[in-house]
């Protein structure tokens, strides 16, 4: 039965982190380019409506009335008078459902199939409409990375729904670029809030307890999608032990056969991990009360004394490792250039389902130590509100209508990441995940997996309700990576938000690892490089004189 | 009025205002101010006390250096060749060197990833050579096209002159060919080492994970520091300035050299 499931899946790529090497180069021209427009004249978009901005505020039924147009463009009259809203969403590159699924991959839960037929776009436009009775226009576009995003928003692109991981929403929230999500959004006894009747307890419980400047991240956004980084690897090449470690990265065993994210903050967490090996995997460590809080605490540590440890265990890595990839790591794992591969969950679940289909198999491991949980989560911001109710009400209802359960299936069925919601009430997210991993009725080699704490929140007992039988093997594969078993989420822990210190130190400690130290370099590189100065020299002299000669005849 | 041709040039200022000259000085602005706007030297003299960004410049230096060596002593005997050898379709044979530039500079630089790995084994242990490997690949047409171009408009009544005044053919070759398609070698060196000493894609595709001054560049950037980045930007233009100003050695005397650009 599950072979059925997870070999017919359909996921696009879901890239988390290009790095779009040719928009870093472009940057300053187009930096150039917009800053340029801008003084040249100042009436083009950046600046535009901002005057009219405070006016709309809440004041629909005047500019109906007057059937005056909004400069903002969000609220205006159309010919029939009907109101019509549009909507700027901004969300990583291929991370919602496009629709056009084929016959065969309907979803035929107990509850009723899924099916994506139109884009998960139209059929909020539709369902919007019909909802609330106002026609919505939703300007969908993509990022490659939070960096990108940040940098298009300061370049002056104007959004008002966008996804980043939750140290971007936490930066943009410390700066102020964010609007509080409305209290109508936390009240589930409207039928139309499914984020709030359908949000995973667990995961809500560490939106309401983590904040930044003292704002609780729940105000403030709306988780869509989660996971854990680990270790994606061949079990014929590499034993579990050895790939549930961060020092797998820096085993010579492995030489040149690994790859990392080419990110600062995933190699920074990995060379923690491996530095803090013995203290983190330590019996009195492990059974500390605070354990949590203090895992979390040694994870973000980013004192001056940390941060060269981590610097010397990065050089070691970058010596022992295949690559620092930037979207390349899939298919490398995939064509078995690699033996095994730092990975985002939801991508260690397309490149295990990619090689299922090419009939070999890949495992994912949660390395001992401890493992980076990730949020992206959905924010509104001001610069694209700028107070308009009726702007703020569809980008809810969006978040709303996304996190409808079938809806969250439908997107994680095409993208392979893990949703936010459990369902609440409805049981279709369970029954997704059976469907998806459940065993046969007669199947052999089956464990139980205990998804309690997703559901319910609790993570310490066990509700028979969300215990799953599952085949034994998928608890190292991709439900193991989709859904991490109870175990595993306990060594969780966030990365925190790191200030402009923390950060410019960070950045240069990753600079010195990517560059060539020139302290390296042996003495007949120095010789080759004085022959070259003088060369040079030599050939500028005879150049100036030159043209000096000829300026004199 | 009558039209005058002066208007024709209008949408050549406008992109000459739009896409080269706004973003100079926007470059400038940035390089020569902190985070905050205020006017300051520190990412200059940064850029020369760090161990690490002068290190990156020599490391893209070496990169583009052997890359030009290899690409002009691959080129020059084969424009040479092509330019006056009595092959028969001698166009097609250009072509033939000249087409991999028509196909997608990722998709060529894939391909030729699984090649080096099918020769190597595994990729990783050669980063200089494969980044060598691949630029030399990515920009060998550069090369060829220029010096055939200047060899193939040579005047052939030099050679017999030579030829007449007592020069066999090796003396003629070092003393009259090789020296009058040096603008065409100086032409196609400046389109091959300025370009390998940035074109850090070639290097994240085929694995090698120390930056050249693109990546360098483009680190700075997504760290928010358009400052420093813009600085090294613009040290890479002076740089740049510079070697033109050095190859331009025969500006204004040497009509030959017209025939060399592409």
């Amino acid at each position: 039965m599950f072979n059925r499931n997870w070999n017919g899946r359909r996921i696009a790529f879901s890239f988390r982190e290009k790095k779009s090497s040719f928009a870093a180069a472009f940057a300053a021209a187009l930096a150039a380019a917009s800053v340029a427009a801008s003084f040249l004249s100042p009436s083009l978009p950046v600046s535009a409506g901002s005057g009219t901005a405070s006016g709309s505020a809440g004041n629909a039924d005047a500019v109906e009335e007057t059937g005056m147009q909004n400069n903002a463009g969000a609220a205006k009259s159309n010919a029939t008078g009907k109101k019509e809203v549009t909507l700027r969403i901004c969300n990583w590159e291929e991370y919602i459902d496009e629709g056009g699924w084929g016959e065969d991959e309907k979803i035929d839960l107990p509850s009723g199939d899924v099916f994506g037929d139109k884009s998960m776009i139209e059929d909020f436009e539709e369902w919007y409409e019909k909802t609330y009775g106002v026609r919505v226009h939703v300007e969908y576009s993509t990022f490659g990375t939070n960096e990108d995003l940040y940098n298009m928003l300061s370049l002056g692109d104007t959004y008002d729904l966008v996804c980043p991981s939750e140290y971007m929403f936490m930066k943009l929230i410390s700066e102020d670029q964010v609007v509080p999500l409305s209290d109508h959004f936390f009240d589930p006894s409207d039928e139309n809030n499914y984020y709030i009747k359908g949000v995973s307890p667990y995961l809500k419980k560490i939106f309401d307890t983590h904040d930044i400047d003292g704002k609780p991240w729940s105000r403030y956004a709306a988780g869509y999608m989660w996971g854990v980084t680990g270790i994606v690897y061949n079990p014929e090449l590499v034993s579990r032990e050895e790939a549930s470690t961060w020092q797998i990265l820096t085993n010579p065993a492995f030489k040149r056969r690994i790859t990392i994210k080419d990110s600062v903050r995933e190699c920074y967490f990995a060379a923690i991990g491996a530095l803090e090996h013995d203290k983190l995997t330590s019996s009195a460590f492990l059974q500390d009360p605070q354990y949590r809080t203090l895992l979390e605490e040694e994870l973000n540590n980013t004192t001056p004394a940390m941060i060269d440890r981590v610097q010397d265990w990065l050089q070691d890595m970058k010596n022992n490792v295949y690559s620092f990839e930037v979207d390349s790591g899939k298919a490398d794992m995939v064509t078995g250039k690699v033996a095994a591969n730092y990975q985002w969950s939801g991508d260690a679940v397309y490149t295990m389902d990619q090689a299922d289909e090419d009939n070999f198999t890949l495992d994912f491991a949660i390395p001992e130590e401890a493992s980076n949980i990730y949020f992206d989560g959905w924010v509104m911001l001001r610069n694209g509100i700028r107070g308009d109710a009726d702007k703020q009400q569809a980008a809810e209802a969006f978040i709303n209508f996304i996190s409808r359960p079938d809806n969250a299936i439908r997107n994680m069925y095409y993208i392979g990441y893990t949703s936010f919601i459990s369902g609440g009430e409805d049981p279709r997210i369970l029954e997704y995940i059976d469907w998806n991993y459940g065993a046969d009725e007669d199947g052999k080699d089956t464990a139980e997996y205990n998804l309690t704490y997703f559901f319910t929140g609790d993570d310490q007992g066990t509700d028979p309700d969300y215990v799953l039988t599952v085949p034994e093997q998928q608890l190292n594969r991709q439900l193991g990576a989709q859904y991490p078993s109870v175990q595993n989420i306990r060594r969780t822990c966030i990365m925190r938000y790191f200030d402009k210190q923390q950060n410019a130190d960070i950045n240069r400690m990753w600079v010195n690892v990517r560059c060539y130290n020139i302290k390296k370099l042996p003495l007949w590189g120095w010789c080759l490089c004085a022959a070259g100065a003088a060369a040079f020299t030599a050939v500028l002299v005879l150049r100036i004189r030159k043209s000096l000669r000829a300026k004199a005849q | 009025m009558r039209f005058s041709r002066k208007y024709l040039g209008i949408p050549y200022y406008i992109f000459l205002g739009l896409f080269v000259i706004a973003p100079l000085v926007v470059l400038f602005y940035y390089a020569f101010t902190n985070g905050s706007g205020q006017f300051t030297l520190m990412n200059f003299a940064g850029f020369f006390t760090n161990p690490n960004t002068l290190g990156t410049l020599l490391y893209s230096f070496a990169i583009a250096a052997v890359t030009t060596v290899v690409c002009v002593l691959l080129a020059y005997p084969l424009a040479y060749i092509l330019a006056t050898g009595r092959l028969r379709r001698k166009s097609g044979i250009v072509m033939i060197f000249v087409m991999p530039m028509w196909i997608n500079f990722s998709l060529r630089i894939t391909a030729l990833k699984e090649v080096l790995t099918f020769l190597e084994g595994n990729l990783a242990m050669y980063p200089f050579l494969n980044a060598v490997v691949g630029m030399t690949y990515d920009f060998l047409p550069f090369m060829i096209l220029p010096i055939y171009t200047t060899i193939s408009r040579l005047d052939r009544s030099l050679l017999e002159a030579a030829a007449d005044l007592g020069a066999n053919e090796r003396e003629a070759f070092l003393k009259v060919t090789l020296p009058l398609s040096m603008p065409g070698v100086m032409s196609g060196v400046s389109m091959v080492f300025l370009p390998a000493m940035t074109n850090y894609v070639v290097l994240d595709m085929l694995y090698n994970s120390t930056y050249i001054m693109g990546s360098l560049i483009g680190s700075y950037f997504s760290a928010y520091n358009w400052n420093g980045g813009s600085m090294i930007a613009l040290i890479l233009l002076g740089i740049i300035c510079l070697f033109t100003y050095l190859s331009d050695s025969d500006e204004g005397q040497n009509n030959m050299r017209g025939g060399a650009l592409l």
